[in-house]
């Protein structure tokens, strides 16, 4: 069975979901569940770090699809970072880059956060 | 339920059962010596397959089963995929447009997309109750 965790962490106002495992349509649920915890309470600044996320299909890019067009209604984003190349390889395939903020690392996102206020 | 044959496995149309399917035709490509990007790409390729089964074939009856074959073949590493449920009909396939299917907030609807990116030939075929589709990757 797949494995998945998220770790959500709120920092200086930015909610932070770092993705560990698999994410396919076994576990992509776990992720939304985390992204809709978070909107229940209306905060919309969200960085999801990709640096243990060793696998995605489109399960879990479709979680993305799903929520930031909201998010940005609101005024906030989900900014993705620390892909492994091959997490990259699968974004890119759809296009990804040119329509979400993909990033380096946590700190690149909080600094995009913070020029856009 | 699993049945694991040296390069065919049979198992329940479930979620539980991507990672499983996923390792199993890794390992086939493994030991026929591909190229670890290559396998990435397969291993998407199935999961994608696998996962449009479920839902669309089955419906998410897990009382269902898959089965997964593998094979070399004239400079090519193929994969067939076997249901009993709905046909897919690819004759419907519209290429989605992503950044429009964002504005709408609709999820999903990209398997078949990824698959065609990712394998160099994709056929399905309906014989009976049997529906087969099957990835072809050159090497």
């Amino acid at each position: 069975m797949s494995s998945f965790i998220v770790n959500h962490i709120q920092k200086d106002g930015y909610d932070i979901l770092e993705l560990k495992g698999e994410l396919d349509a076994h576990t992509a649920s776990h992720l939304e569940d985390a992204l809709k915890l978070i909107l229940d309470t209306d905060r919309n600044r969200i960085i999801v770090n990709c640096t243990s996320l060793e696998y995605i299909a489109s399960a879990g890019l479709g979680v993305f699809m799903a929520y930031i067009e909201d998010v940005r209604a609101l005024g906030g984003d989900i900014k993705l970072t620390n892909m492994t190349p091959r997490v990259y390889n699968v974004f890119d395939l759809l296009g990804f880059p040119t329509l979400y903020d993909i990033l380096d690392d946590v700190s690149n996102a909080i600094e995009q956060f913070s020029s856009h206020q | 339920m699993v049945t694991n044959n040296e390069n065919s496995i049979t198992v329940s149309a479930s979620t539980e059962n991507l990672a499983l399917i996923r390792a199993f035709v890794a390992e086939q490509a493994i030991n026929n010596g591909l190229a670890a990007k290559t396998i990435d790409e397969i291993r998407l390729a199935v999961d994608e397959a696998f996962t449009n089964i479920i839902k669309h074939a089955y419906n998410f009856d897990s009382n269902k089963k898959v089965s997964l074959k593998t094979g070399m073949e004239n400079a090519t590493f193929w994969i067939s995929i076997c249901d009993e449920g709905k046909p897919y009909d690819p004759g419907t396939y519209t290429e989605p447009n992503i950044a429009d299917r964002i504005k709408e907030g609709k999820r999903g609807g990209v398997g078949v997309f990824l698959i065609k990116k990712l394998m160099d030939k994709v056929e399905y075929r309906s014989f009976g109750h049997k529906n087969e589709i099957k990835l072809i990757k050159n090497l």
